[in-house]
Parts: structure tokens; C-alpha cells; sequence
């Protein structure tokens, strides 16, 4: 038996007895960047594959989502900042083995260009629509001739952020939970899910809904065969990550990580779509709610479980 | 240079000298600490073992936390000794993530705080706080890369340990067993 304790009672708040750092705006901030990197992606995709006519919803108008969603992101973000006055820190300098770094510069990056692209299609939706000034119009101009271009940029960078938002977690190889190469693509799928969910959600029409859900269909799949191997890295793995897995067979998530991510996040909406795409009637806000509420209950769970996880006491 | 501790755990006591020390000489607010004693008790009675150990930020040779900063106000300074420029730091915690011996704290006001290992007295030639003030002199600061340093000689003559070794982080605090 073995026992370690620390007696000259460290009580340093948000770090003892257990790490309890970061809170909500973390989950929220991961659960909105791929979100965003969802939607983008797919709009970057089919817009360079010539479908913007086929997928409307996709490539015009979900990436309207985007910008508030980034913004609302980085809001989290700023609010979880304890030094906040010196946030600006932040753009002083690039540090390319910092995950935060990349993320606030990709941000810095994609938030524009994405107001862009949506500003683009602005006149589609409302066509007696004035830019105010001259040179947004000859900009405008600008943008839709190299729109390719732009689209290029935004699925680079798209793939990026929504890699970056599992990796801000996996390069912490001191939270054993986190520390595993796993997240960055699991979080990459779990995010394109996500956008694809929303991007259903708002489309009306039916062929595109079902070509969507055809491709969630297999992001599903690709996140259930990128969870099973999470866990079985974990349990062939050292000490503090078969402990680290033990907290979700058995431990104290083992019941919200089921039924929340796995059964109403992932098979519930993927039996819907199989459903919906054999000729079943299926509002689609359904599946869709399911998922976005599914990943982001899945990041609150991994951002709380990996601060748990630990090395030592 | 590479300044490093060693503890000698057959000498320390557990009366938390240093802990006060530190958190007189630096200033740290109530509530928090930069060290802390921990005790390990092995076996089952009547066949025990303690260990008592006084630890701090281990100044790692592969500091995560420097890695992960995503300004730079986590930085490594002479001697290997890592430290954070206050006014440099947003307050992001990524460090506080990363370190496995979770070392450091945010300090009330907003920026992230750890051990020194009190480099403002070591400057100037001093040992740090904690060191200084152990009753039973049972810690050892110095620069390993000089062998006549105290700590040198205590590492040459007996076994020691470090603390997770297994984080990859390579601490330089090392206790003497
Ligand atoms: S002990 Fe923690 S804070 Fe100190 S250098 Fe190592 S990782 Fe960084
Ligand atoms: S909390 Fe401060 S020192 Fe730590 S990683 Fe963020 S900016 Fe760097």
C-alpha cells in the first residue's frame, strides 16, 4: 500500500484538491471553433468543387453562421483569460510550439476571411442591397473573381482550426485523458459533424439535406471507430491512462459519456438519418439538435474529465 | 550553468520552514504556496516507510510549460531557472495544464505564478529562501555543471530520485533516498 499526501496543506485555489482551471468558456470556445471549421469546410469544398448551385445552403448561406460563432468563440476565449488587460500579448509574437498561439493566429486569420466570403453573397440574399461605400463594391468585385482562391485559404485553414481544437488539449501531456494524438482528428470529425448538423438544420432542400446526411452518416462512423481506439490507446497504455479511461468505463462519466455522446449524439441522429434517407419523414432539426448538443456535451466532458487525470497524489 | 536542488528525504523533518520562507520572501498571497511538504507512507503496518519530501517547480530541462505559452511571458533565464514575466502573461492557464507537478497557480491578480527558485537572491549570492532557512539543512542548491558545488557532491555520494520522471519533463529537483 502507498500513500501520498501533501500535509503542508497546498489549498491554491483552482489547483487543489483537483485541477479545476478551466470552466465553461473553454468547452464552449472548442464546441464554436469547429463548429465554424465545419460549416467553412464544407462551403470551401463544394464551392472549389462547382456546387454552389446544387448546394446553396452549404456554400452561401450556413457560412453566415460562421462569423458569430468565431466572434461568440473568441468571446469565450477573452473571458476565460484571468490577465485580461494583456491579452494583446497574445498577437506580439508567434510561438509555433504553442497550440494557443496557432489557434489565436488562425483565428485572427480565418475570422476575417470568413466575413468576407459571407459579404460576398450578401447581395444573393438581399438584392436591392447597397454597399455604402464605392470601394466595397469595386472590393465585392474583387472577391467574387478570386473567390477560388478564397475558398482554397478558408479549407486550409479550416482543417487547421478544427485540428487545432483538439490538439489545444492533446499537447498537455501532463492530463494523461488529453495527452493522445487521437484528439486532434477525432475533434477535427467531431467537428465537420457538427457543421454538417447545423448546415441540414438550415437547408430546405431536400437533396441537398440528403447528400449532408449521407456524409454525416460516415463522420459518425469515423468518430465511433476514432472513440474505440481512444479507449483501446488508453487501456493499452501506462498506469495513469488505463486510470484516465477508467473514469468513462465505470468512473464518474461513465453515465454521461454514454447516453449523452455516444447514444444521443451519435447513434441516436445517425438511426434518424438512416430513417430520413430510406424515404421516413424526419424534421431534420431533430438529428441535427442531437448532434451539436451531443459535441458539445462531449467537449465539456473531455475539458472537465482531462483536468482530473494527473501524474502524481 | 544549470542551477538544480537536491532534498535530502532521510533529513527532512516536514516542519514546513520553507514554505513559510517562500511565502514570506516573495510575497505570496494568502492562501497559496510556490512549495509544499509531501508525505509518502509505504507498506502496511507495522512495516512502513515514510518519506517526507519538500516540493516546488522542478525547473525542467523540458519544460512543457515554456512550450505551451503562447507569448512567451513563460521563459527559461540563466541556469536553466524558469519564470514568468508578469506583465506578459494573459492569463490563458495553458502552463498551468501542462506542468505534472502542478507547480503553479494563478495569482488573485490575473497573472500565473510559480518558484523562482528565488533567482533575485541567487544573483546576488544568496541561496534561495527555503534553502536558507531549513533547520536540518536538508536542502541542496547549487550549479551542477560545476562538480565542486554542493549539490554536485551530494548527487556523487548518494542514490536519488526525481518525481514522475515518466511526464518526459526531466525535473531538476532530485531527493536524496
Ligand atoms: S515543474 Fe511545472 S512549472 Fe516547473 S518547469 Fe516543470 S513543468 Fe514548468
Ligand atoms: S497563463 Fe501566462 S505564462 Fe501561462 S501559458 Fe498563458 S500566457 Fe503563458
Amino acid at each position: 500500500m502507498k500513500e501520498e499526501l501533501i500535509i503542508s496543506g497546498r489549498m491554491n485555489p483552482g489547483i487543489d484538491p483537483y485541477l479545476n482551471l478551466w470552466h465553461w468558456q473553454i468547452p464552449i470556445y472548442l464546441f464554436l471553433g469547429g463548429l465554424a471549421a465545419g460549416i467553412l469546410f464544407f462551403a470551401a469544398l463544394y464551392s472549389i468543387m462547382g456546387k454552389d448551385k446544387e448546394m446553396p445552403t452549404t456554400v452561401k448561406w450556413a457560412p453566415f453562421l460562421v462569423p458569430l460563432a468565431l466572434t461568440l468563440g473568441l468571446g469565450a476565449l477573452f473571458l476565460d483569460l484571468k490577465h485580461k488587460l494583456f491579452f494583446w500579448q497574445l498577437y506580439t509574437t508567434i510561438r509555433l510550439d504553442s497550440p494557443m498561439s496557432w489557434g489565436a493566429w488562425t483565428l485572427m486569420l480565418i475570422t476575417p476571411l470568413s466575413i468576407i466570403w459571407v459579404a460576398s453573397y450578401v447581395k444573393e440574399a438581399i438584392p436591392d442591397w447597397k454597399w455604402k461605400f464605392a470601394w466595397l463594391e469595386s472590393f465585392e468585385g474583387l472577391v467574387i473573381r478570386y473567390r477560388l482562391a478564397l475558398a482554397w485559404a478558408l479549407l486550409v485553414l479550416a482543417i487547421i482550426l478544427g485540428i487545432y481544437t483538439g490538439i489545444l488539449l492533446s499537447a498537455f501531456n501532463a492530463r494523461p485523458l488529453w495527452n493522445t494524438s487521437i484528439l486532434g482528428p477525432l475533434f477535427l470529425v467531431s467537428g465537420l459533424s457538427t457543421g454538417i448538423a447545423a448546415t441540414m438544420w438550415m437547408s430546405k432542400d431536400p437533396r441537398e439535406r440528403s447528400r449532408l446526411s449521407r456524409i454525416d452518416l460516415i463522420l459518425i462512423g469515423i468518430e465511433l471507430f476514432l472513440i474505440t481506439h481512444l479507449f483501446m490507446g488508453f487501456l493499452a497504455s501506462s498506469a495513469v491512462q488505463i486510470e484516465a479511461a477508467q473514469l468513462f468505463l465505470g468512473g464518474q462519466f461513465t453515465v454521461s459519456f454514454w447516453v449523452f455522446v455516444i447514444v444521443l449524439g451519435l447513434l441516436f441522429p445517425a438511426v434518424l438519418e438512416i430513417l430520413e434517407l430510406r424515404g421516413y419523414h424526419i424534421p431534420m432539426a431533430i438529428p441535427a439538435l442531437a448532434i451539436l448538443i451531443g459535441g458539445l456535451i462531449f467537449r465539456f466532458i473531455m475539458v472537465e474529465a482531462g483536468q482530473i487525470t494527473r501524474y502524481l497524489y | 550553468m544549470r542551477y538544480a536542488m537536491a532534498i535530502d528525504t532521510r533529513k527532512c523533518v516536514g516542519c514546513s520552514d520553507c514554505v513559510v520562507a517562500c511565502q514570506t520572501e516573495n510575497n505570496v498571497p494568502v492562501g497559496y504556496c510556490r512549495d509544499w511538504i509531501t508525505e509518502t507512507v509505504d507498506g502496511t503496518y507495522p512495516h512502513v516507510e515514510l518519506e517526507l519530501r519538500s516540493e516546488r517547480c522542478n525547473h525542467c530541462d523540458n519544460a512543457p510549460c515554456v512550450r505551451c505559452c503562447p507569448t512567451g511571458a513563460s521563459h527559461i533565464v540563466e541556469g536553466g531557472v524558469v519564470l514568468v514575466t508578469h506583465n506578459e502573461c494573459i492569463g490563458c492557464g495553458a502552463c498551468i495544464q501542462s506542468c505534472p507537478y502542478d507547480a503553479r497557480y494563478s495569482h488573485p491578480e490575473g497573472y500565473v505564478d510559480k518558484c523562482t527558485f528565488c533567482i533575485h537572491r541567487v544573483r546576488e549570492g544568496q541561496k534561495p529562501a527555503c534553502v536558507e532557512v531549513c533547520p536540518t539543512k536538508c536542502m541542496y542548491f547549487g550549479d551542477l555543471d560545476d562538480p565542486n558545488s554542493e549539490i554536485s557532491v551530494a548527487l556523487r555520494n548518494r542514490k536519488f530520485k526525481d518525481l514522475a520522471p515518466e511526464a518526459g519533463t526531466k525535473p531538476q529537483i532530485f531527493y536524496l533516498i
